[in-house]
């Protein structure tokens, strides 16, 4: 007879959360794919907060200084100014990254491994560039 | 094949997922035309932005149209989104139905809003 005990054969579920993600090393065109989706869903939760505020702006002379008084003052003027902030990122983080996947539609040279690193490398740096500049001009600092 | 409804429905198969995928790009290229066309009205403007300089891009008709178009394409490009998001990570079929319903109310009540606000202008 033939072996009757069987060797334990490695078995692959999905990833935990809480336990398997902190140890995981993310390689840049992975990072840019998971603030893809997360940038994503950050806009779509925060698209009334956009439309609230184009109404202000566009509706009347006293709506826009109405935003305005909001927008400038106190502590819910820095608390709106930090999800401005965030919506600032995401919204960059997701179009640069969103660029970056249609040409990988069109081109089969962006797909390449190392292609890959490079733009997804360049999309971090970018976005993140780009929000530090618009960070610096939302708290007036030029 | 040609029957595709009742007991002879084809319920998976190819180009299911195509539609969407094409849709989620070509909304996306149309949103970028958007920011663009935004932009370089907003650099190219005289004077400091204030009340007049800003509504005055959006009062011209066919930025109100642009406008209008793009938040309806954004509307799209968000619900295959979420819908991917629900897809991958929530597998329980009540959650999962309960978050792309609430997804839609979110989505078409975000458009609903957003037509109101440009209808007033």
């Amino acid at each position: 007879m033939t072996a009757t005990v069987k060797k334990k054969r490695p078995e692959f579920r999905n990833i935990n959360a809480f336990t398997d993600l902190p140890s995981y090393r993310l390689p840049a065109p992975g990072w840019v794919s998971i603030l893809h989706r997360i940038s994503g869903l950050m806009m779509a939760f925060l698209l009334p907060l956009v439309i609230w505020m184009f109404d202000l702006t566009v509706s009347s002379e006293i709506s826009f200084a109405r935003f305005s008084s909001i927008f400038n003052v106190g502590i819910g003027g820095l608390v709106l100014k930090l999800f401005c902030l965030a919506l600032i990122w995401a919204y960059l983080h997701h179009f640069i990254a969103g660029m970056r996947h249609l040409w990988m539609d069109v081109n089969h040279h962006a797909v390449e491994k190392k292609t890959g690193t490079n733009t997804a490398v360049g999309v971090l740096v970018l976005s993140i560039a780009l929000t530090v500049i618009l960070a610096a001009k939302l708290f007036g600092l030029y | 094949m040609s029957v595709n409804y009742g007991s002879k429905r084809v319920v998976v198969g190819a180009h299911y997922g195509l539609r969407d995928w094409i849709a989620q790009r070509g909304t996306a290229l149309l949103m970028a035309v958007f920011t663009v066309v935004l932009l370089a009205q907003v650099i190219f403007s005289h004077g400091p932005m204030g009340y007049d300089t800003w509504s005055a891009i959006f009062s011209a008709q066919w930025m109100k149209v642009l406008t209008l178009v793009t938040i309806v394409a954004l509307g799209y490009h968000a619900w295959v989104g979420m819908r991917d998001i629900w897809m991958d990570y929530v597998k329980p079929v009540v959650a999962r139905l309960l978050l792309q319903i609430v997804s839609i109310f979110w989505l078409v009540g975000c458009v609903g809003y957003t037509v109101q606000v440009l209808w007033r202008l």
